[in-house]
């Protein structure tokens, strides 16, 4: 069935460059449209539901106590708060990050070990699945990050000069392709990260399916492969680079409706 | 007793100057940000954490804000110094041959086999138009067309499109050259295409027979 909508939304995405009047960010608001009821997405976040219910790892516990930042259990809400400063792990977290730190403290599994676990292999998927539900209870909200504790600004700051720093082979820095208004990519329409780049835009986006390859990709994903093309070496899981990226985003995103799980190119 | 008061009195005091130093200056979060760019990111295939270590000018466009009049032109100076002029002047290639450079987006990423030129394409399309042909072209550089049509080339031997031809040769090569924190690669510099491919990418740009001419 995921297949057959990924083969369905490929050929309208096909058909939507054949009219290159159309711009690409009015066609995705079209499939998006079309594809309401049917966002591949909603099959991740059942699959989170039931990974956050589940009595799992060596303390055969589930995930409902775990703190989001909105006190143990509450899921709503959450997403649109985070990265943020957690008291327990005395660091600045995204919700991937959270969510291996809940798994770790609660359920006793090994936080190292997914970190190093590639995306898409065993417990990466389900932290793809835990992410895209508790996204998808923030759904509607506007993002809203604390900056009241001294590590949140200065996750901001830090992010900020990451944003910022160019170097590889090519010269890219994520301003390079972000760092302005209205600019593309090929047909690809690229968001101005430095601000609020409007409603379930960038930051407020994700995660998403991925039609191209049929993938559901988190934050950590969705940066990751963004180093990759900036031609810069391997970003580590929940490494502070990412979380303090995060943040930067997320701040500027301010005021932005979040429509994650939302479904892209 | 009013020992204790002063001691609890003086490390309370203590702690507030503390926490009023915790506060990091602007050059404190610099080096931050810098230990956390060498602290996150770890080789894989080709993509080392070498590519980390920045040279000036990478450094001096890492913000939002332009490096000095001074810095800026030290680095348009640098990179001019070390320009490499094609060899026996033979500044032009095969138009066909670079408009499959500026068609491909491959080359130097972590998923790519080799670091090779040979492997590597131009990336012209992602950010320019170029022929009008091709209508997924990017915004970041501006448009191409007509590059050489435009700027008067009809016969690039001619001494008269010397400049534009020796230009375009330093723009391809080391793009700071001209601008310090351009957005654009410096694709000869950094090895990422070789000269017999930046001729061909001249020629796509230059030849009067090129499509982008017409």
């Amino acid at each position: 069935m995921q297949k057959t909508t990924a083969v369905g939304v490929a050929a309208l995405l096909l058909c939507g460059l054949a009219q290159a009047q159309k711009s690409t960010a009015e066609g995705i608001a079209e499939y998006r449209k079309m594809l309401e009821d049917g966002n591949p997405a909603d099959l991740f976040e059942a699959q989170g539901e039931e990974l956050w219910k589940k009595k799992r790892g060596p303390k055969n516990a589930s995930l409902e106590r775990c703190d989001l930042g909105q006190g143990p259990g509450v899921v709503k809400g959450a997403f649109v708060t985070l990265p943020r400063y957690f008291a327990d792990t005395g660091k600045v977290q995204d919700l991937e990050s959270r969510l291996v730190s809940c798994m770790e403290m609660l359920q006793g599994l090994d936080g190292a070990e997914i970190a190093k676990t590639p995306f898409g292999r065993g417990e990466q998927n389900n932290i793809t699945a835990l992410a895209t539900y508790v996204a998808a209870a923030s759904r509607g909200l506007k993002f809203n990050l604390p900056q009241g504790h001294a590590e949140e600004r200065r996750s901001y700051e830090i992010g900020k000069r990451a944003f910022y720093f160019r170097g590889g082979s090519h010269d890219f820095s994520c301003a390079s392709c972000h760092g302005v208004d209205g600019q593309r990519v090929r047909l690809q329409d690229l968001p101005n990260l430095t601000k609020n780049p409007g409603d379930g835009v960038g930051f407020a986006a994700w995660p998403a399916y991925r039609v191209s390859n049929g993938q559901m990709w988190g934050m950590q994903l969705r940066l990751n492969d963004c180093f990759r093309q900036q031609r810069f070496p391997y970003p580590g899981f929940g490494s502070e680079v990412t979380v303090a990226l995060a943040t930067y985003m997320g701040v500027n995103a301010k005021g932005a409706e979040s429509i994650a799980p939302s479904i892209k190119r | 007793m009013h020992t204790t008061r002063f001691v609890f009195a003086a490390s309370a005091a203590a702690l507030l100057l503390a926490g009023c130093a915790s506060a990091p200056t602007p050059a404190e979060l610099d080096a931050q940000a810098r230990q956390m760019m060498k602290a996150s990111f770890r080789d894989q295939g080709i993509a080392k954490t070498d590519r980390l270590n920045q040279d000036l000018g990478q450094q001096a466009c890492s913000t939002d804000k332009p490096p000095s009049d001074e810095v800026a032109s030290q680095i348009m100076s640098q990179a001019l110094s070390a320009m490499k002029w094609p060899t026996g002047g033979q500044y032009i290639g095969d138009w066909r041959e670079g408009e499959k450079l500026a068609q491909s987006g491959r080359g130097m990423t972590w998923s790519d086999p080799s670091d090779a030129a040979k492997d590597n394409g131009g990336n012209c399309y992602n950010c320019h138009q170029i022929d009008k042909k091709e209508v997924s072209y990017g915004t970041i550089g501006p448009s191409l067309w007509n590059y050489g049509k435009l700027r008067g080339v009809n016969d690039v031997a001619a001494p008269v499109s010397a400049p534009i031809v020796q230009y375009t040769w330093g723009k391809l090569w080391n793009s700071k050259a001209y601008a310090a924190c351009s957005n654009m690669p410096r694709f000869g510099h950094m090895k990422v295409l070789d000269e017999q491919q930046i001729r061909h990418l001249m020629a796509l740009l230059l030849d009067p027979k090129s499509p982008v001419n017409q």
